[in-house]
């Protein structure tokens, strides 16, 4: 029998400790609706949407209210659209756009090319559309993968996603740049992603699969504040212990979504993904460690903590594993980050030196409306390199704030946040942004 | 079986237990634990309810539990015990 300690510690954990299931993501395989013609394309794409997905939302609200624990987003991922368009895909966007609001989700991803070794003809089109699609669109996110482990970085491609996003950020430049809060640039890019910008359905995936992201800094952070002044090994064992109770309601949920659905059970993410409610901080997880503000030194080592024993304290709890796994470290969408940024205690090179033991990468990160395309492009270069030579997802989304700089605010409201404009590195890399080409592949052996 | 916690929380007040529980009877609902304590001020009862006898669905158990709800002026939540089966039992 369970005690009633136990129970009022998951109902504390839920009232108290904002702890929630992030997102259900339905993925949904795409590549039968393929077409010459985009048109017919989109209207089999709707259709499918429509049919697959028509009780995603209804079941997960059902899930919501039987187990008392709130189940804040229901998203669809679908197959990257350059794959099944050999035409202008702008139809495809608006009816992705379309079927994603028939049915009631918050976002659909998967306006997505991948492109880490080279470009076809159909991931030129969809690139070259990303800027007007992102801007005439409400829920549909894009991505494209520009470098992977096995094949290097596709130097052309990192080129063009800093124009597209420069172009982006101007298109939606009345809403703060808000087309690129859809957009993210991605190395080694991960086909079972529930969690947005980046959520796609990668081609080994199944027909269709129900992907759950957990959420829950506020639990770990509380969970903490009773070891106060303990070593790093109490330290590291508490995070497990409480990622292991977060994840296995995150597994309880994806069996039970995909019990009602009769769709199969993807995986579970393992993730701490905040929001910009107080009291769902990544950052004040790593303060309550003992730092001043997220970004002083020793954040790079308790951030490198945090994500390992959140993934060894999930991994027991769930039967499959897999997606971004890991804690998020967003600026806009993490109050303990906003603070740190305002605080002058956080640099963009801090947080690139995070994004090597974390997942994913720099994300959510307001820069200045001036900044160039090749600094954007060097920016997504260097968090490539980082993802491709230590074999693991990393991501840049960025977004240049037209018409403001440093210190400003830009506030995209709900679960995006707002977000200080960070400065950055002035110098100049025209010159080796516009080589293009490709960067190899590394060696893997000979580790140093 | 199909279990499901029902937690009351609020000031308390007489005849608590007895028109839930009636209310619970009245469904068919079997009440198989019930702790309660009292606090910070606050009444706290806590019920591990069997739902296979009431023939109806969730949600209408819930919606049923609406008025007494209301004339106790207290919040009576009901969840499935899963989620804490989940939680803290491997």
């Amino acid at each position: 029998m369970i005690e009633t300690r136990e129970i009022l510690q998951t109902m504390h954990m839920i009232q108290q400790e904002n702890f929630d299931i992030r997102t259900i993501t339905l993925g949904i395989n795409l590549l039968d609706c393929s077409d010459r013609d985009a048109k017919k394309c989109a209207e089999r794409v709707y259709e499918k949407i429509c049919r697959t997905a028509a009780n995603l939302v209804r079941t997960g609200e059902e899930i919501e209210t039987e187990l008392g624990i709130p189940i804040v987003n229901k998203r669809i991922s679908v197959t990257p659209v350059s794959l099944i368009c050999q035409d202008d895909p702008r139809p495809i966007a608006l009816a992705l756009d379309r079927a994603a609001a028939e049915v009631g989700v918050n976002f659909l991803g998967g306006y997505s090319a991948l492109m880490h070794k080279g470009a076809t003809q159909a991931d030129e089109r969809l690139l070259a559309s990303i800027p007007e699609v992102l801007s005439e669109t409400k829920l549909l996110c894009s991505s494209v993968n520009v470098a992977s482990t096995r094949a290097g970085i596709n130097m052309n491609a990192v080129k063009e996603m800093g124009e597209i996003i420069k172009k982006t950020a101007e298109l939606t430049a009345a809403q703060d740049g808000l087309g690129c809060a859809k957009l993210v640039v991605f190395a080694n890019a991960v086909e079972d992603n529930p969690f947005m910008a980046g959520a796609f359905c990668g081609v080994g995936e199944p027909e269709c699969a129900i992907n759950v992201g957990v959420s829950g800094p506020g639990v770990v952070k509380v969970a903490l504040e009773h070891v106060k002044g303990e070593p790093f090994d109490i330290v590291a064992e508490t995070i497990k212990r409480t990622a292991f109770k977060i994840t296995r309601v995150g597994q309880l949920v994806a069996k039970e979504a995909s019990k009602r659905m009769n769709i199969p059970f993807g995986i579970v993410d393992l993730s701490l993904a905040p929001t910009p409610a107080r009291g769902d901080s990544v950052a004040h997880i790593l303060t309550e460690m003992g730092l001043e503000n997220a970004g002083a030194p020793g954040t790079t080592a308790a951030l490198a903590l945090l994500n390992d024993a959140v993934k060894k304290g999930g991994i027991m709890a769930s039967n499959h594993v897999g997606g971004l796994s890991g804690a998020f470290i967003p600026v806009s969408e993490d109050i303990g980050m906003i603070e740190a940024v305002s605080a002058g205690a956080l640099t963009l090179e801090k947080l690139e030196a995070m994004t090597c033991v974390c997942s994913v990468g720099l994300d959510m990160i307001a820069i200045p409306g001036d900044t160039s395309a090749a600094t954007i492009s060097g920016i997504i270069a260097d968090e490539a390199a980082i993802g491709m030579i230590n074999n693991k997802t990393t991501a840049v989304r960025v977004i240049p704030a037209v018409g403001k700089k440093a210190g400003d605010l830009v506030e995209f409201g709900g679960l995006l946040g707002r977000a200080p404009v960070m400065s950055v590195n002035q110098q100049k890399n025209n010159e080796f942004i516009a080589r293009g080409g490709r960067i190899p592949a590394p060696v893997h052996s000979m580790r140093n | 079986m199909k279990k499901a916690l029902i937690s009351v929380t609020g000031l308390d007040t007489t005849g608590i237990i007895a028109r839930v529980a009636t209310k619970l009877y009245e469904m068919n609902i079997n009440i198989l634990d019930i702790t309660q304590t009292i606090l910070g001020g606050y009444f706290t009862m806590m019920m591990v309810v069997d739902l296979d006898g009431a023939q109806r669905s969730f949600e209408e158990i819930n919606r049923e539990l609406e008025p007494v709800r209301d004339e106790l002026k207290m919040s009576i939540h009901m969840q499935r015990m899963d989620i804490f089966d989940a939680m803290h039992r491997i």
